[in-house]
């Protein structure tokens, strides 16, 4: 329990501090705003024009402590003002639209992943030597190593373009409403195949391999012989013994994905049109829209403190030597 | 019924095999000219090179020898947990009669730990760090006997009592526990099934000394109690002594002395026992300087020829060089593989 506080604190001052360099490190470049806009419009702005500008953007000129207060203020209260591409819907609003769909297309090729990739991890290394063993992970580091770009380029002109087997791009087809019908989840279903399957490709032979190490030092240890000689059955020892305890370090892994899920798998959403936070990025950098990329900067620095305090507690559960120190 | 075992040429007297084979004195456990490898790119390393030696019921061996020189890997060997790159290139192992080296794999789980547990040399390591000690005793009697999960524990909370640990603690994960308790709580776990024969591999080497003793007085009552077999292995000469039945010294992957415990710290023969021997302080008498043995072990790739033991001997004479020494009988009951000592009779 103490050791849960003690890393919820830990968690709130890196949330602070995020927030606190989120705001400072932009005002820090040199140049401000205001002379931007000024020398866009090629100096023939008058004041009122200008003080027009400043009004709608929102930049002032009390002292910076002060701004900073308030900009802090705003944020707790879930305020990260309008967005320029999307004006005048809020940040909040846009930002919402695109993380259901970052959530399942990250969530479902992360989860699918690291499933598959420590499942054949466990088993190859288990049967050491053996034809999974020997194919699978150079394989898998094989088709990882290609841009993922290139990869996913390639399937959606294959087998989208050329074979029409999956859609070419969004989430779910452009003559349905999003609804909970059979219909509607069928189609998000089929648009999720392409973008997740290329993710889960190439994301597999790193998950495999890093279980494979672990697996082959856990093999090592005493406890899996001692657990041998005491006559357990070979699976308990596979699993009980060795991929439990083999699968601690990569539990790190995956927190430290599940807080890049949010940032958005930004080539797989440019490759397929696919609407998540990913895009939205993309767009927001097009169109200057600060707003917006600093509330989805912020959104990301949180979703990987998120992750990571997930982690740690699930370490809690899984590791008990964490417990005790 | 066991057959006899082939009496082949090998390089060790078939006479070391018990002779009284029958009645209760029939042998737990026989090792007959045990042989291996560890493959190496260099080549095969002969790790135990011919090893013969019977266990009777009830009976304390004790295993000695300097590290690399071969015991650990026969404990191994007897539970076949040996895994590549070793591997038993020849010999035969018995327990009351089956051969353990032509045994399935669902044979070999029922045998293990049922016939013969082993207590390791580390405790911290031969525990599973992210389960309690309770789960890992219920888990050992589980994987051998159907019963209720309620009555394995029962019986871990008997075992905890029998070595002596507050049964409370059965819910305690090994890093909790002190070293001690550890080393008690493996001993525990190799009592759950009551095997006729125990292997203990170094079981004090990583506790302090009073630890140590505790642990040995333990071990020494909960023998008389049960009467189980003790395949002790350890490098310290003088604990051996006091605990052992009888003692096969190694080196370099063979026996080379063999003889009662007592004989053996009376009469050492060879001249690597007496080396030994003279490695450990007495904890009384006059100060004497330890003379220790020169050298270092072989490389068992390609080990010397002749005597093994020729290139660190003080008494070595050109044909021990070339000739290899055959472990026999110089005194009724006491064997030796040394040119010095001519053959009983």
């Amino acid at each position: 329990m103490r050791y849960i506080l003690r890393r919820l604190g830990f968690y709130a001052v890196a949330a602070w501090a995020s927030l606190t360099l989120n705001f400072f490190l932009p005002r820090m470049m040199p140049g401000d705003p205001e002379s931007v806009i000024f020398a866009r419009f090629r100096g023939q702005l008058r004041p009122e024009e200008v003080e027009a500008l400043r009004e709608a953007y929102g930049l002032s000129d009390d002292p910076i402590f002060l701004q900073y207060f308030t900009y802090l203020t705003h944020v707790l209260r879930g305020d990260f003002g309008l967005s320029i591409s999307a004006f005048p819907a809020p940040v909040t609003d846009v930002i919402a639209t695109g993380l259901r769909w970052t959530l399942l297309l990250g969530g479902v090729s992360l989860v699918l992943g690291f499933v598959v990739g420590n499942a054949l991890g466990v088993l190859g290394t288990w049967r050491r030597g053996s034809l999974l063993d020997s194919t699978l992970p150079p394989l898998l580091i094989f088709i990882g190593s290609f841009p993922y770009f290139w990869l996913a380029t390639l399937a959606l002109y294959l087998l989208s373009f050329e074979l029409g087997w999956f859609p070419l791009r969004h989430a779910y087809s452009d003559r349905l409403s999003p609804s909970y019908s059979l219909d509607f989840v069928q189609s998000v279903l089929i648009h999720l195949i392409l973008p997740a399957g290329t993710v889960v490709l190439v994301s597999i032979g790193g998950w495999l391999l890093g279980m494979r190490n672990t697996m082959i030092a856990t093999l090592a240890e005493d406890y899996i012989t001692f657990a041998e000689a005491k006559g357990l059955s070979q699976r308990r020892i596979m699993f009980s013994y060795a991929a439990r305890n083999a699968l601690l370090p990569n539990i790190t892994a995956f927190g430290m994905a599940l807080g890049f899920v949010l940032g958005g798998a930004l080539l797989t959403e440019v490759v397929f049109s696919y609407p998540g936070l990913g895009y939205q990025l993309l767009t927001a950098v097009r169109n200057l829209d600060y707003p917006l990329m600093q509330g989805l900067f912020l959104m990301i620095t949180f979703a990987v403190l998120g992750a990571n305090l997930i982690v740690d507690l699930l370490y809690v559960r899984l590791d008990p030597r964490v417990r005790g120190s | 019924m066991p057959a006899p075992p082939p009496s082949s040429a090998g390089p060790v007297s078939v006479a070391l095999l018990d002779h009284r084979r029958d009645g209760a004195d029939a042998p737990l456990l026989e090792v007959h000219d045990l042989h291996v490898e560890y493959l190496s790119p260099r080549g095969p390393v002969r790790a135990v090179d011919g090893v013969s030696f019977t266990i009777r019921p009830g009976e304390v061996l004790g295993l000695a020898g300097e590290s690399g020189s071969g015991k650990s890997t026969i404990a191994h060997a007897i539970l076949r947990t040996l895994h590549p790159p070793a591997v038993i290139t020849g010999g035969e192992v018995r327990f009351r009669g089956q051969d353990l080296l032509a045994m399935s794999d669902e044979e070999l789980e029922q045998f293990r730990w049922r016939d013969v547990s082993m207590v390791f040399q580390s405790a911290m390591n031969a525990l599973n760090p992210v389960m309690t000690v309770g789960d890992q005793i219920i888990d050992t009697i589980l994987a051998h006997q159907e019963m209720p999960r309620q009555r394995a524990r029962a019986r871990a909370v008997e075992l905890f009592e029998i070595v002596g640990i507050d049964p409370g603690r059965l819910n305690a994960y090994p890093f909790q526990l002190s070293g001690g308790m550890r080393q008690r709580a493996v001993i525990a776990i190799a009592l759950a099934l009551d095997p006729p024969m125990m292997i203990m591999d170094e079981p004090t080497t990583a506790l302090d000394v009073v630890v140590q003793r505790d642990i040995m007085q333990q071990i020494e009552d909960l023998k008389t109690r049960l009467g189980f077999s003790i395949l002790f292995i350890t490098h310290d000469l003088s604990l051996l002594v006091e605990f052992s039945d009888r003692i096969a010294i190694m080196y370099a992957g063979e026996i080379v002395e063999f003889a009662p415990a007592r004989e053996i710290f009376d009469n050492p023969l060879h001249p690597y026992t007496r080396g030994l021997m003279s490695s450990f302080p007495a904890l009384t008498g006059e100060k004497v300087r330890l003379t220790g043995i020169p050298g270092a072990p072989p490389d068992m790739v390609a080990p010397p020829t002749g005597c093994r033991f020729h290139p660190r001997c003080s008494q070595v004479k050109p044909m021990h060089r070339q000739v290899v020494p055959r472990l026999r009988e110089v005194t009724p009951g006491h064997f030796v593989a040394c040119h010095l000592y001519p053959e009983m009779g």
